[in-house]
């Protein structure tokens, strides 16, 4: 009996162990890095080399590149998530395929791609020089390229939370006298909320982050094109401590947003609304 | 009025449909899950349009295919309540109700919203968000949110069917407040022809996207058109008036004669429901042997085969059902007009109140 349950209690154990280390490696191999950074340079090390105006430039940048970003991808991308979560029509998958590409096309050919639909002697270059609006080496064609890059992280998203909503509510909603627009804005746009608010959270993550595309499309000029993660690869040859502390302040704020998607789709007050 | 024709094939379901319903009528729309009733109260709503139909409300046409008048849903004045209630999560009690009153100016709202809701007993939750509702709150709130908007037409999808039994009684006798206040035709959606007895004034059974028969849920009862009919029109309603008793059963005495004993507890209007395979027929001249309290004197409707069994349907004077074996229905001799005793126990009535 007591043997029986020795040799049952090793089995797994071994298995256990197993485990635990698996999820060791996992662990110190994707922390390992992120905490080095806070590391490898001393808090006030960080902090002085962030009086650099430069560096406070490329972190304004990227801050107003991805805020306006955002707000394009929202305003054109929930309506959009809307008619592809509640309506059927020839060509719908073949549309939700399209919006999911970017997130498998490799940066740099996106940006390949921005200048040659819409760069000087792109597609669109010549109407585009009509209007007078210049995107290559321009802040416009940094929040173009972001916009390319992180829509997909927020239609598919809203998408998701809009097809989950029970639909009687909005035909609740239509008997009792509201129009499409108004069912939308006062009840299908509120009880998604907690989809709409993770997937803004990782489109302005993505958007963040972005290099490639913004690399190849809009260049890196200080000032003008080069985000934060630009600034970054410029300096981190000779001013590696420079590197590190606008790094840090990247995963601060990237962390600070996951806990913000989690803290929003477990939120007692947004949550419910999902019931 | 309410009018509504429609021809419609919506998935493999061919629906075709003509029925009106009266000004303050409830029709009761039966039938298995699959038939359409739901679908048919859609059209009405103009949540789906059909291939072809005409919607009449009074003097409105909400929709005509022939002259090309499909009004949207938010121009029709309906009160639809969904049959999960499909109250908004994001908006408390009365904002709910008051989600309807988009003629009404805004300072009024509240004031609106709390009367309707205080004439469900639900005004001391006006503020309570939805999630925290139990089922029988929600009903509540669903019926005042379905008279905001002042309906010209009621349409219910199954209101009580999602609701455990012991709210239910107290669930279907707000429900038939509500309809006879309303006075607007009213379409009740049920899968359970007791429900539609109790609540409408005249049932329309469907089938496969097809009324099979419509009147008074007594007529069906008493002489179904099929097996089918017999078969869903199963269980028995007897309407009544209830008094508690010295020994602690109720006694009905049944509209148009007779009388009933029932465990159950109940005064004033009330129907009484018993199962119909509870319920013991023999012949005319018999003695009281047994233990059933209830021997109602009967005389014979209809007699329709049903796959293994055979219903009864008898007269006494009220319209019920009793469901036999083929063997027992011929030794009885069950034939229209022949006379009977029909026996069921205090303990397999279920009360009412109406």
């Amino acid at each position: 009996m007591s043997a029986g349950r020795q040799r049952g209690q090793r089995r797994p154990g071994a298995f256990r162990l197993g485990l635990v280390a698996a999820l060791f490696v996992v662990l110190a191999f994707l922390t390992l890095p992120l905490v080095a950074i806070f590391v490898e340079a001393g808090p006030g090390e960080l902090l002085s080399s962030l009086d650099d105006p430069s560096a406070l430039e490329a972190l304004w940048l990227s801050f107003q590149a991805t805020a306006i970003a955002l707000g394009l991808v929202v305003a054109f991308g929930t309506p959009a998530a809307w008619l592809l979560a509640t309506r059927s029509f020839p060509g719908r998958s073949l549309a939700i395929t399209l919006v999911e590409l970017p997130l498998v096309v490799p940066p740099a050919v996106a940006g390949i791609g921005l200048l040659a639909a819409l760069g000087p002697n792109g597609l669109l270059g010549g109407t585009l020089a009509e209007t007078g609006l210049e995107l290559v080496f321009q802040t416009a064609g940094v929040i173009v390229a972001l916009t390319f890059v992180a829509s997909p992280f927020y239609v598919r998203q809203a998408l998701a939370a809009f097809g989950a909503l029970d639909p009687a509510l909005i035909e609740a909603s239509r008997t009792l006298g509201a129009s499409e627009a108004r069912s939308f804005a006062r009840i299908a746009v509120p009880n998604a909320l907690p989809g709409l608010i993770a997937g803004g959270a990782l489109a302005w993550g993505r958007a963040l982050g972005e290099f490639g595309a913004t690399l190849v499309f809009a260049g890196s000029l200080s000032g003008v094109t080069q985000t934060a993660p630009l600034a970054i690869y410029e300096r981190f040859s000779d001013d590696f401590t420079g590197a590190l502390a606008l790094s840090a302040v990247l995963v601060t704020l990237s962390a600070m947003l996951l806990l913000g998607v989690k803290l929003a789709s477990h939120s007692k007050v947004l949550g419910s609304a999902r019931a | 009025m309410l009018a509504l024709e429609a021809r419609s094939a919506v998935g493999t379901l061919e629906i075709c449909v003509g029925l009106e319903v009266g000004e303050a009528e409830c029709l009761a729309l039966a039938g298995p899950s699959g038939a359409g009733k739901t679908t048919i109260l859609r059209i009405a709503a103009g949540l789906l349009h059909p291939d072809k139909g005409r919607v009449v409300c009074g003097e409105e046409v909400w929709l005509d295919t022939d002259r090309g008048i499909a009004l949207s849903p938010d121009r029709r004045r309906v009160g639809y309540v969904f049959q999960d209630y499909a109250l908004f999560p994001n908006l408390n009690a009365w904002r709910n109700v008051a989600f309807g009153m988009g003629g009404v100016p805004r300072a009024d709202r509240r004031e609106r919203a709390l009367a309707l809701l205080e004439r469900f007993g639900m005004s001391r939750l006006a503020d309570a968000r939805v999630p925290t509702l139990s089922g029988g709150e929600r009903q509540r709130v669903g019926l005042a949110r379905a008279l905001a908007r002042d309906p010209q037409a009621l349409l219910l999808d199954e209101p009580l069917s999602a609701l455990d039994p012991r709210t239910r009684t107290e669930a279907a006798r707000e429900l038939i407040v509500l309809l006879r206040e309303a006075r607007v035709p009213a379409l009740l959606v049920t899968h359970d022809f007791e429900e539609a007895a109790m609540l409408a004034d005249r049932v329309a059974v469907l089938d496969e996207g097809k009324v099979v028969q419509c009147g008074r849920a007594s007529d069906l009862t008493a002489a179904p058109a099929s097996a089918f009919v017999a078969d869903l029109t199963g269980g028995v309603v007897l309407m009544g008036h209830a008094h508690r008793r010295r020994d602690g059963l109720t006694e009905v005495s049944l509209d148009g004669g007779g009388v009933v004993l029932s465990t159950g507890a109940a005064s004033g209007p009330t129907a009484v429901t018993v199962n119909a395979w509870e319920i013991s027929l023999e012949p005319a001249i018999s003695v009281n042997e047994g233990s059933a309290q209830n021997r109602l004197p009967v005389v014979v409707s209809a007699v329709t085969p049903v796959g293994n069994r055979v219903r009864v349907g008898l007269l006494a004077p009220q319209p019920f059902t009793a469901e036999l074996t083929p063997f027992a229905a011929e030794r009885l001799e069950l034939k229209p007009g022949a006379r009977a005793v029909a026996s069921f126990k205090a303990t397999a009535t279920r009360l009412v109140p109406r």
